[in-house]
């Protein structure tokens, strides 16, 4: 609690180090802003230099290019399907892991962050083995006219895969430094489980729960190692933004690889604005918490 | 406590949820990578490993994934330093860029680094002039690994940065330390345990690293060659075994790694706390 407040209202314009020796400082500062500048300026500076190298009219083709509408689509759906079940597990699992003691409740914990540390090449390997033609279930699934791997349900596996602990990480701790006692209280009072959820615990968790989703909704969209091993790179039909991003660049048409890949950029930087503007709504509320 | 707290509703529905997704998702996927490496039995599994291709796959993500890591240890905690503790302009833009990386699919980091460090490249060309090929080479992957790691350091350091005790600090400055030794006496050691999690952190994704490592690392077997796209070279041969065992090898050295490194932690925050 006390780190939270301190973070939240450090006096920003006041520098304590401005005193210090000044080549220090700016020799330190010339240095990080290179490191910045070098390592995410420029990349994303160059992304949009070679999208339009061939001008306006080759960008445009490329981004409305058939396949690339079909792709644009397939990570559409990709993330309409896996955003919304990930963020009910993330508000069904930290409202368990926040809010009741039991046993095994740290070892769940831990599952949940299991995703993030396993390589998302393993991530889509895993349901090969499952589902794959040499997979445990494999040939059911493809006798009964519904494919897995090399088609959608596969995709959605993998991404729901890597991007499962995006809502539930945000959302545990928020849950655990807020405490129950307000849901309690709304229980004694005779409200219902459902009247409780939309008018406590909602409106106390939607800042979290927003930034989780947009952390989940950017990784699902831009998953490509996990989607690129289950999907079979079937044009205009398996590919994701992606994985047509990967395509175009192999086939040497790097205009168009960058052209399609500025929509993905665009979305990372959405993604940061959206992160930045929740951040500091949340300090702001904190702020006005604390006296 | 939790008597109080078992007047909460749905603590078996999401309970149960929560058990169903991961069981599904992840426990049952990954006891499949146990149980199909397992059919091979440990000669098979030790065939498959003791390959010299596969050795030297994991020698140049072992290294590559270090090297960045180490590079990105020095770099973040400039760049946090800078952030928490110097005027700046822009500093809120600044801020937020530095989760760019997180935010940005690999696929895209992978296709604009490898042009950026291209022999013809806006930064390729000028290490050529001093005879340094980047891309296509161990080098190339460890600015793609730097590039990926960045935030998980910068991020560890930057909320302990800010919440350092500045009186200490003016306390060993007024007792007539220099800068470095205050520096070093004063300011680092609480900084251990955050640079650790961000340098394990960092490393650990670099081993399992895949789409900005690809295109930028040549995929040459045996020099440029990571343990990710060997194992789905595996999979396009349908050597499945041999994708499996790979798979869960490189597991367990995650594991084992992080494993080494919470306890190391540990050990730092228990003697760092008795001094």
């Amino acid at each position: 609690m006390n780190t939270t407040i301190s973070i939240a209202s450090r006096p920003a314009p006041r520098h304590p180090d401005a005193g210090s020796v000044p080549w220090v400082r700016y020799g330190l500062s010339a240095l990080a802003l290179a490191i910045l500048g070098l390592f995410l300026i420029l990349p994303l500076v160059a992304v949009l230099a070679e999208a339009f190298r061939e001008g306006w009219q080759a960008y445009l083709d490329a981004i409305t290019d058939r396949y690339t509408r079909h792709a644009m689509l397939l990570t559409l759906i990709t993330a309409l399907i896996c955003v919304p079940l990930n963020t009910l597990f993330g508000i069904a699992a930290a409202w368990c892991i926040a809010r009741f003691q039991f046993p095994g409740r740290s070892l769940l914990t831990t599952l949940i962050d299991l995703p993030f540390s396993v390589s998302p090449v393993i991530a889509g390997l895993v349901f090969i083995l499952i589902f794959g033609s040499q997979g445990w279930f494999g040939g059911w699934f493809t006798t009964h006219g519904f494919p897995v791997i090399f088609a959608l349900p596969g995709i959605v596996l993998a991404t729901l895969f890597v991007t499962l602990p995006f809502v539930a990480r945000e959302l545990i701790p928020l849950m655990q430094a807020q405490g129950a006692e307000q849901e309690e209280a709304s229980i004694m009072l005779g409200a219902s489980a459902w009247r409780m959820f939309w008018t406590i615990t909602l409106p106390r968790i939607k800042w979290g729960l927003l930034y989780g989703v947009i952390l989940c909704n950017a990784r699902a969209m831009g998953e490509f190692g996990a989607v690129s091993v289950v999907s079979g790179h079937i044009r205009g039909a398996t590919n994701t933004l992606p994985l047509h991003v990967e395509i175009l660049y192999n086939e040497y048409q790097f205009s168009a690889a960058f052209a399609v890949a500025t929509l993905l950029a665009g979305l990372a930087i959405v993604t940061l604005v959206l992160k930045s503007i929740i951040e500091w709504r949340q300090q702001r509320q904190w702020e006005n918490a604390s006296p | 406590m939790s008597q109080r707290q078992s007047m909460l509703p749905g603590f078996g529905l999401s309970l149960g949820v929560t058990v169903l997704a991961i069981s599904l998702l992840v426990m049952i996927p990954l006891l499949a990578l146990v149980t199909r490496s397992a059919e091979l039995g440990l000669g098979g599994i030790w065939q498959t490993l003791a390959d010299r291709r596969v050795m030297a796959a994991f020698r140049v993500s072992f290294s590559t994934a270090f090297a960045a890591a180490l590079l990105n240890l020095f770099m973040g905690l400039v760049v946090a330093w800078v952030l928490v503790r110097y005027p700046l302009p822009c500093k809120r833009l600044w801020d937020s860029l530095i989760d760019l990386p997180f935010a940005l699919p690999t696929a895209v980091a992978g296709i604009v680094l490898t042009t950026l460090y291209a022999p013809n490249g806006w930064l390729g060309r000028w290490f050529a002039e001093f005879g340094l090929q980047v891309a296509f080479t161990p080098l190339g992957i460890t600015i793609a690994l730097i590039f990926i790691g960045l935030p998980f350091v910068v991020r560890t350091v930057e909320p302990i940065l800010q919440d350092l005790d500045r009186q200490q600090e003016e306390a060993s400055t007024s007792l007539g330390a220099s800068r470095w030794q205050t520096f070093r006496r004063v300011l680092l050691p609480p900084l251990v345990p955050a640079l650790l999690t961000g340098f394990s952190l960092a490393f650990a994704r670099g081993l399992g690293e895949y789409g900005s490592v690809i295109f930028i690392a040549g995929n040459m077997p045996m020099k440029s060659e990571i343990v990710p796209l060997l194992i789905v070279t595996k999979l396009e041969q349908y050597n499945y075994p041999g994708a499996t065992v790979i798979a869960l090898a490189s597991l367990v050295v995650a594991f084992v790694m992080l494993l080494v490194v919470n306890g190391l932690q540990q050990w730092t925050r228990k003697r760092t706390g008795r001094e």
